[in-house]
């Protein structure tokens, strides 16, 4: 049923708010602390218990997908909701925070991916993968991943 | 025309629907046909989104974007604190925890850089420009990360619109900036591998600068970004207004 995974996608949502509130009062902070993270691990550890007992039905993933489909959207229609004229006020600020965090994100991707052994390219597991491929009998419809 | 805008007044979410619609199918038209996909549909469609609520502002003289029309009151039911909240949960489902497991210490090491370091960038140049409270420090801070860490961190903390849309600005931004420049660096930075695919989506963080740059550079290397991404926006709302907030506050007090 695609009500079910709406409806498991909203239980773990309000529930990660709830924990939230209550992990931020605990803090003594007077916020919401990771009440999306949590619902979000909530969701990931609901779906690999349903997955082993076999409860995962396409309409309850179809309940959970949909709306994270509409993410962007929904994203948009925040950004459309916002007082962008203040910031806008003061954009320097935006200009340099955003350059900088990024230059010193992409060098540091360049160290860090540089750590330890080399990963395979794409293109050298695509190759072994048609390889394998060849390998076996044809098969219709399957995918050579 | 007075029953028109009744009609979409009465049916505000479904006029919201409509609108974000025609927007998403305009934007990705103009990613496709005028700039060649070297920008993401979606990050054409935030910054029309931007541009209506500045347009918006301007004419309103209100403080919540196009939500002070009328007929786009439907538009904060689709963009507020439930439905968002509710959609970054449910990508969560498409996490691939074999996977995940794959890009191992590695991987992790680079999603707590990835929350850091813009962090501290972020920080900075809010305490650059003058900000001196905790909250709005925390909050601009959390936008360099990415533009949802940001609002969600604000909204937690009770940050004012203003800061919130600075710090979505910088978040935005920041996905733009990731959309273009990936194709540019990714001979330089080693991105040829799912390995320094999930390092690249663990550190760079927005899902859709992530997508978008790595759709841009290789197509079959999003899966990998995508995947750490995931995990780095949950990271960061996790971490943004808790941890990170004490340490700000601990350090300017208040």
């Amino acid at each position: 049923m695609t009500i079910s995974g709406v409806a498991l996608l909203a239980i773990c949502t309000l529930l990660g708010t709830f924990l939230g509130d209550l992990l931020g009062s605990l803090l003594g902070v007077k916020a919401n602390v990771g009440g999306v993270g949590i619902a979000m691990l909530l969701l990931i550890a609901a779906r690999l218990w349903m997955a082993r007992r076999g409860l995962m039905t396409p309409g309850l993933k179809f309940g959970v997908e949909f709306w994270g489909a509409l993410y962007i959207p929904i994203v948009v229609a925040m950004a459309a909701q916002q007082n962008v004229l203040v910031a806008a006020r003061s954009g320097p600020l935006v200009l340099i925070a955003g350059v900088a965090a990024v230059l010193l994100c992409f060098a540091t991707v360049a160290v860090i991916s540089r750590l330890g052994k080399k990963g395979e390219t794409m293109d050298e597991i695509e190759a072994q993968a048609q390889a394998r491929a060849q390998g076996d009998a044809p098969s219709p419809g399957k995918h050579a991943v | 025309m007075e029953m028109l805008t009744h009609a979409l007044s009465a049916n505000a979410l479904l006029t919201a629907f409509a609108i974000v619609g025609l927007v998403m199918w305009l934007s990705n038209a103009i990613s496709k046909h005028l700039l060649f996909g070297r920008v993401h549909g979606s990050a054409i469609a935030i910054v029309i989104g931007l541009a209506a609520a500045f347009a918006a502002g301007l004419w309103t003289g209100g403080t919540k974007g196009v939500v002070d029309i009328p007929v786009f009151a439907g538009i904060g039911l689709l963009g507020g604190a439930m439905l968002r909240d509710f959609a970054i949960v449910a990508t969560a489902f498409e996490v691939d925890v074999v996977q995940a497991r794959k890009a191992g210490a590695i991987g992790a090491l680079a999603l707590a850089l990835g929350t850091i370091l813009p962090f501290i960038v972020g920080s900075l140049a809010a305490v650059a420009f003058g900000y001196t409270d905790a909250v709005s420090i925390t909050t601009i801070g959390a936008g360099a990360v990415t533009y949802i860490v940001g609002p969600v961190t604000g909204a937690a903390l009770g940050a004012s619109s203003a800061v919130m849309a600075l710090s979505i600005a910088t978040g935005v931004f920041k996905a733009v900036l990731v959309m273009i420049g990936t194709p540019v660096v990714a001979k330089l930075i080693g991105l040829d591998n799912p390995r320094s695919a999930m390092v690249f989506g663990g550190l760079m963080g927005t899902v859709s600068g992530v997508s978008g740059g790595l759709a841009a550079t290789d197509r079959r290397l999003v899966p990998y970004g995508a995947l750490t991404a995931t995990f780095h926006t949950g990271l960061g709302c996790l971490v943004a207004p808790s941890i990170l907030y004490l340490v700000v506050r601990a350090i300017v007090g208040g």
